[in-house]
């Protein structure tokens, strides 16, 4: 016997409402496919398989990069140590490598722990001492570039052979070819997707987001999963700097400035509220494809680069328009 | 009947606050299976051992025992681990996450003790919602559901963690008649369960539906136990608030002074086609000395928008007030306070007191203000007036050194009173002084009203309680869709179905 189970709707209801919870992440699809149907009809080749996979291979970095921040964006947190972080871990590896001699056997997974050390360290700075995340990851953003200035002010090249020929190697897919490093960054999506809609992890992720004071309330590990989904953000910044190494075979002290930016905004494009609470690791996924169409279509347009940059800005303005008129919340 | 051996047992509970004994040396005790009620005015201590026994505060003195066991809980998690869980008036749970991650959060059941296992927890969440009667989409968002439901929801998931104590804290005051039936029945079925439910409200009728023993707290002490079935309502009521129920009923009984007898002077306050454009329509209102007006209206029909032209918080477009007379040329807030006219807003905590300082400083600031900064008050005079309307207004705890967030509601409204009455105004403007106050507070600031009117100042009254309107006004002011519609004479003839019906028609009788 039910007395009452109609749904109401109060102005906080209709950002959850199950279905509006899935219009930004449609309206991101919707842009993705009307960019490609476009970007078809108006260019040769552009319908390609092997363009697509091109995006993947120049963006590879960026989705593992906005991957790591999708789960800090869900808590209601920000993080703005990721480019710095990545140009650590570029610097890391080719002056370890190159200048030092140790194996990339060693030099990867040291990157990447030191990607999750530090990530957990501000992690543990922003939830123990209730420092804003915004200032916590911007004392980060500076220290890592910082430190990539004492390794090196110069380019440092990687000569090593295991660099040298995996960027080379390719996985054979019927006619096409697949980069080792879309790989890599697809296996970061699926794991990421299992972690933060399927553990408590990720759940507790979410709750966090929804209204942290609930959690704590709920009794949920608040402490842990903070400083874990900064462990998670640093982990896979240095992922992406180790994937960018073998982009660009360098390690450079320079490299990924504003590129934190770059990935909150394909979050973001992707359907994620930056208030917290709600979104997905697959509107991610989209949301960087939409940065790197856009990238396509002004190079086969002809356009100079920053253009890409331009339609980025608009785009982004459009879905925080959008966000705020299905009903976000108020911070 | 209940087990004779408490579930909980708390002995001399003492919890203070700078300057305030929030409890003082209180006992209590709770049976499996009973509905226990725990009453008090606001400031009685209610929420204080409330919090006491969840973790949140830590009582000075006094122990608390459960299922036979010592307890001393640090935190809120803490009890709930030990099977004290609450279900606040706010809900606290998560309106992103579904109904079902709601109720399992945190301990989701789990393939290879990794994976959340969805469909079983669908399946365990649509089984616990079925035993409070629900049938609802486990999968939809927790905040597409209403607070009602919310509530149920948060029980549920209370009770799973083998709750053997389940606070329930004001949770029917925003319930409507039907969910709150729903909410009774749910925790008759706990009750047939042999969990311990701790029930707080201010509506004494769910009290005695509902309740099988009652606790009463009065100013931090123990007033005593009792069973519902055998305490009057009346006898609740005098134990809550301590005196005799004569002294409410005095009120009632008040002669009225002659309305015409008032109006026959020239009125101290005129205003004449006020009005302000998306506020409140031009109005004309005239506030004679000693005369009590009473503005009522449904919430937003304009009745604060009205006191605020007249303050001078808003600015008119048109019209003019005219005072003692003369008509005011400029109008903000300063030349109205400097005219003798004080405002108490509605929402005391962030238009009125700063909760951080204390009860003399609150009290004594628009005084000073209106001394300029540059002469204080001489300490004598000051604690001596402070003392003075502390006693005068019954402010408790009587301790000008207590935080006024320290306060509870109604003391906090009697501090911003006493505030505006040390300026001795001539027009007292009160917004719903009496919202969301107990019985006794309210009783007080009615009957100092009256006695300040009787004085002979002018006071108008906005509240959304017509009951109240009509006990204490001379005239009533009636408002709709920001348009002052009937200035009604509160002679023999007018009745709440009276302003009802011309708030509802917009036609006022006699003007």
């Amino acid at each position: 016997m039910t007395t009452i189970t109609s749904p109401t709707g109060t102005r906080l209801a209709k950002v959850f409402n199950s279905r509006q919870r899935y219009v930004p992440i449609l309206a991101t699809a919707a842009v993705l496919l009307l960019m490609w149907i476009g970007g078809s009809i108006r260019y040769e080749n552009f319908a390609d398989l092997q363009v697509l996979l091109n995006v993947f291979k120049d963006n590879a970095f960026l989705l593992v990069l906005a991957v790591g921040m999708t789960f800090v964006i869900v808590s209601g947190g920000i993080d703005l140590s990721v480019g710095s972080m990545l140009a650590l871990s570029t610097m890391l590896c080719a002056w370890l490598i190159t200048e030092e001699g140790w194996s990339p056997g060693v030099v990867i997974p040291l990157v990447l722990v030191v990607g999750a050390v530090s990530g957990s360290a501000m992690g543990a700075i922003i939830h123990f001492f209730e420092v804003p995340p915004f200032i916590a990851t911007l004392a980060g953003m500076f220290l890592a570039r910082g430190l990539c200035y004492v390794i090196s002010t110069d380019s440092i090249r990687i000569s090593h052979p295991f660099f040298t020929e995996t960027a080379t190697q390719m996985v054979p897919l019927g006619d096409y070819r697949i980069d080792p490093s879309v790989v890599t960054s697809l296996i970061v999506v699926a794991l990421a997707f299992g972690v933060l809609h399927y553990t408590r992890f990720g759940r507790n992720v979410y709750a966090i987001g929804g209204n942290e004071q609930s959690a704590l309330l709920m009794g949920l590990p608040v402490a842990a999963t903070k400083v874990g989904v900064y462990a998670v953000s640093g982990l896979c910044a240095t992922g992406a700097g180790v994937l960018y190494t073998f982009y660009t075979g360098a390690g450079y002290s320079n490299t990924g400035i504003g590129m934190e930016l770059d990935a909150i905004a394909a979050v973001v494009i992707g359907g994620t509220l930056l208030t917290g609470g709600s979104g997905f690791v697959l509107g991610t996924v989209l949301g960087v494809l939409v940065f790197g169409v856009i990238q396509t279509i002004i190079q086969f347009q002809g356009l100079l680069s920053w253009w890409t940059r331009i339609a980025v800005g608009a785009l982004l303005l459009v879905f925080i328009v959008l966000q705020r008129v299905i009903g976000a919340r108020k911070t | 009947m209940p087990d004779p051996q408490p579930i909980l047992q708390m002995k001399g509970i003492t919890k203070e606050f700078p300057g305030v004994t929030a409890l003082a040396d209180v006992d209590f005790r709770l049976f499996p299976g009973e509905v226990h009620a725990l009453m008090g005015e606001n400031g009685a201590g209610k929420s204080t051992l409330i919090k006491v026994l969840t973790g949140v505060y830590q009582a000075e003195a006094g122990e608390a025992v459960l299922a036979g066991e010592r307890v001393h809980f640090s935190s809120p998690l803490k009890a709930q681990q030990a099977g004290v869980s609450t279900v606040y008036q706010e809900v606290n749970l998560c309106p992103n996450l579904s109904v079902a991650e709601n109720i399992f959060i945190g301990r989701e059941p789990r393939l290879f003790g990794l994976i959340n296992n969805y469909p079983e927890m669908r399946r365990r969440a649509r089984e616990l919602l079925a035993r409070v009667e629900l049938d609802i989409d486990v999968t939809a968002p927790l905040a597409s559901y209403s607070l009602a439901i919310q509530q149920l929801i948060a029980i549920v998931r209370a009770v799973d963690i083998s709750a053997k104590v389940v606070i329930l804290d004001e949770p029917t005051s925003s319930l409507d008649t039907g969910e709150v039936a729903q909410l009774f029945r749910v925790m008759r079925r706990l009750k047939e369960d042999g969990v311990a439910l701790l029930f707080v409200s201010h509506f004494l009728e769910q009290i005695y539906e509902i309740s099988d023993r009652m606790t009463i707290l009065r100013n931090g002490r123990l007033v005593g136990e009792w069973r519902t079935s055998e305490l009057s309502r009346i006898e609740l009521v005098s134990r809550m608030i301590g005196t005799e129920l004569s002294v409410l009923e005095a009120l009632e009984e008040q002669p009225k002074r002659e309305l015409a007898a008032l109006e026959r002077q020239e009125p101290f306050l005129q205003a004449a086609q006020v009005g302000k454009t998306g506020l409140v329509a031009p109005f004309d209102l005239a506030i004679h000395r000693g005369e009590v007006v009473g503005l009522a209206g449904l919430l937003g029909s304009g009745r604060t928008e009205v006191a605020r032209l007249i303050f001078g918080a808003d600015r008119a477009e048109s019209g003019t007030v005219t005072i003692d007379g003369t008509p005011l040329s400029v109008k903000t807030p300063r030349t109205a306070i400097g005219r003798n006219i004080a405002f108490c807003p509605e929402n005391r905590k962030t238009e009125g007191l700063v909760e951080d300082l204390t009860v003399r400083e609150n009290i004594i600031l628009a005084m000073q203000a209106a001394r300029g900064w540059l002469r204080p008050v001489p300490a004598r005079r000051r604690d001596e007036l402070v003392g003075k309307y502390i006693e005068a207004l019954s402010i408790r705890p009587a301790n000008p050194e207590a935080l006024v967030r320290n306060l509870s509601g109604g003391n906090q409204q009697k501090v911003l009173l006493a505030r505006w009455l040390i300026t001795q105004p001539k027009l007292l403007i009160l917004d719903e002084p009496t919202r969301g106050i107990d019985v006794g507070a309210k009783a007080e600031i009615q009957r100092l009203v009256v006695s300040l009117a009787e004085e002979g100042m002018s006071v108008l009254f906005i509240s959304a309680e017509l009951e109240e309107v009509l006990r204490l006004s001379h005239k009533v002011g009636v408002l709709r869709d920001r348009r002052l519609v009937a200035e009604l004479a509160n002679d023999e003839s007018l009745t709440a179905d009276r302003i009802m019906q011309t708030i509802a028609s917009g036609e006022g009788g006699a003007a």
